[in-house]
């Protein structure tokens, strides 16, 4: 038992049925870290998730917590911690009566809950409307309960399900701040699922990027966000430029294109963000399709060759307009080197 | 227009038929006269009094409440766990039991207490009371699922799920979590099964025996052999009995959305 493997899920499979989510899923968590889980939906995130609480049952594999096995631990003898996308407060208590729900069954002296409860509803920032119901509350202020219910359990792990999804944009970027900082001073190893790439890259520690129920990638936010492994990855983390390599050239809707470099030998693949293509000059030529101002930048969908081209402008740079001729290139050094198509 | 008045004179015939017998009855109630009669002859209090002092009229109301009260519980707590389990998983031959729960109400109730009456009362000997408060709880068990799966249906499920996570155990989930959110369904379900109960007369019509009748079943008995103007009192009384119980069920638990 070390922190290195906290939480370690080993050859987990998962099924509803006979429908597998999740396929042997290896997966080793340090104490303290902060995982996020991330896929569009049906990729067995969530699955995963409620497997590590036990809510649901694994059709196969391990999952240890600190050294011990909890694969068939009931879920209410797991001391995990879940903050659940619709938040679940119960409605017929109010806040501080949900925060101190988990409290009561571990049959503290009231004291020692009152004391509790009042510094989880403070480290989440709600030092008001203890006496209001759920039903009352603002959904950012629900899940602010929901956080502090947890939190107040001291559990091994917390666990998020799509913790700011149902958050306007500005209250999200304050719940994301208002969690690193409930994680940096509790200290508490959390895993929470996403859809969202933005989510993933600011928070987490480690990324793990999930597909059709297996792990498609695992690495930090530079690491997934920088050099994707797979042309899935590539895409979900915004690289709208994708081209498998066959004998050192691009497969491209125009048969097979020499680069203007080298890549590297062992890749599958080539994907270039819209800001690594290059404009006004270079081997392939196309038509402007379409350009879009985009604030800071200035975004064209180029029409070649090769296929639908997305690249991406300084504003202050000179226009092109739509329908002109235009030259353009994929530098090599600016790809990302993709190992699985 | 005519189509108006069309509506209007259905509206008014449907409204005659509900309300008349219950002002004839009322009207009866207040008679000065020896027989039971419309219109009254005269005013006066004298038969609701009377009510009061007919013995088999309080030791069948005794036993009216007994079953409508303890039927009504036995029905519940039989009701209650199927209805969440129907409610919260996917059950083999779930539509099956399903039907078999509502079956009570799709069978007449005449068959029902000839059928309790031929093969438990007679063949096994078992006591009349017994039978009555078996066939009313039977009576009751599909209300009772139906209205509580109602409330069941709108409780989220992951608030247990929720409550699990935080230590509780399953079944201390149902009574902490489940039950008080529900309570108004059972409430409601209750009262329901306490009117159907109360008001039943086919089934009780078989199983009565010296001294066990329901109330419905003694005011037939009753004016069968005397012709006073009590029973329409008695069937007042009991009228604005029932006409309580749901007004304010209505308005303290909005008793409609779960009927």
């Amino acid at each position: 038992m070390s922190d290195a493997n906290y939480l370690e899920l080993s050859d987990l499979t998962l099924a509803y049925g006979k429908t597998v989510a999740v396929d042997r899923l290896n997966l080793t968590i340090r104490r303290g870290e902060l995982i996020a889980l991330l896929g569009p939906s049906g990729c067995g995130k969530t699955t995963t998730m409620r497997a590590i609480t036990g809510l649901l049952r694994p059709a196969g594999g391990r999952i240890t917590l600190d050294g011990r096995d909890i694969t068939y631990l009931p879920a209410n003898k797991r001391q995990l911690g879940l903050v659940f996308q619709s938040y679940a407060l119960f409605p017929h208590l109010n806040v501080w009566e949900n925060v101190a729900f988990g409290l009561k069954l571990k049959k503290l002296s009231s004291s020692e809950i009152e004391k509790k409860v009042k510094a989880g509803l403070s480290m989440v920032g709600l030092d008001q409307f203890h006496t209001r119901k759920p039903a009352e509350l603002s959904g950012g202020q629900q899940q602010r309960v929901a956080l502090a219910r947890s939190l107040v359990m001291e559990p091994k792990v917390l666990l998020l399900d799509e913790p700011l999804s149902n958050l306007d944009a500005r209250l999200r970027l304050e719940m994301r701040t208002e969690l690193q900082r409930v994680q940096r001073e509790s200290g508490v190893t959390m895993v929470f699922v996403t859809h969202d790439q933005d989510e993933a890259l600011a928070l987490a520690d480690r990324i793990v990027v999930m597909k059709d129920g297996v792990i498609e990638q695992l690495g930090t936010p530079e690491e997934v966000y920088n050099t994707p492994s797979s042309r899935f990855v590539a895409d979900f983390v915004g690289f709208e430029n994708i081209f498998a390599l066959e004998q050192g050239k691009l497969k491209t809707d125009d048969g097979l294109k020499p680069l203007s470099g080298t890549a590297s030998p062992e890749a599958a693949g080539l994907a270039w963000r819209p800001n690594a293509v290059s404009l006004g000059a270079g081997q392939f030529k196309g038509e402007v399709r379409g350009v879009a101002f985009a604030g800071g930048t200035r975004e064209y969908l180029i029409q070649s060759p090769l296929g639908a081209i997305k690249a991406e402008m300084d504003a202050s740079a000179p226009i092109f307009q739509a329908g002109s001729e235009i030259a353009f290139d994929l530098p090599p050094e600016r790809a990302a080197i993709l190992q699985r198509m | 227009m005519s189509s108006r008045i069309f509506s209007y004179a259905t509206l008014s015939v449907v409204l005659l038929f509900l309300l008349g017998p219950f002002v004839i009855i009322v009207a009866a109630a207040l008679s000065a006269g020896e027989t039971l009669a419309f219109p009254p002859q005269g005013l006066s209090l004298k038969w609701v009094i009377k009510v009061f002092e007919v013995e088999s009229f309080r030791a069948s109301f005794a036993l009216s409440m007994f079953l409508a009260i303890f039927g009504t519980l036995a029905a519940l707590v039989l009701g209650v766990p199927v209805a969440y389990a129907a409610s919260r998983y996917k059950l083999p031959f779930g539509e099956t039991i399903r039907t078999i729960v509502s079956a009570p109400i799709i069978v007449p109730g005449i068959i029902v207490g000839l059928a309790l009456l031929r093969y438990l009362v007679l063949p096994l000997d078992v006591s009349v009371g017994l039978a009555l408060f078996i066939a009313h709880t039977a009576l009751i068990l599909p209300y009772a699922v139906r209205v509580v799966s109602a409330s069941l249906d709108n409780l989220r499920s992951d608030i247990e799920e929720a409550a699990v996570l935080l230590g509780s155990s399953r079944i201390a989930t149902f009574f902490r979590i489940v039950l008080p959110n529900i309570q108004n369904g059972i409430l409601a379900a209750f009262i329901l099964g306490f009117v159907t109960s109360f008001n039943q007369v086919p089934v009780s019509l078989f199983l009565s025996g010296p001294g066990v009748r329901t109330l419905p079943i003694d005011m037939i008995w009753y004016m069968e052999i005397t012709y006073d103007p009590s029973v329409a009192a008695l069937a007042a009384l009991l009228a604005f009995l029932s006409i309580s119980i749901v007004f304010l069920a209505e308005r303290f638990l909005g008793f409609s959305r779960y009927v």
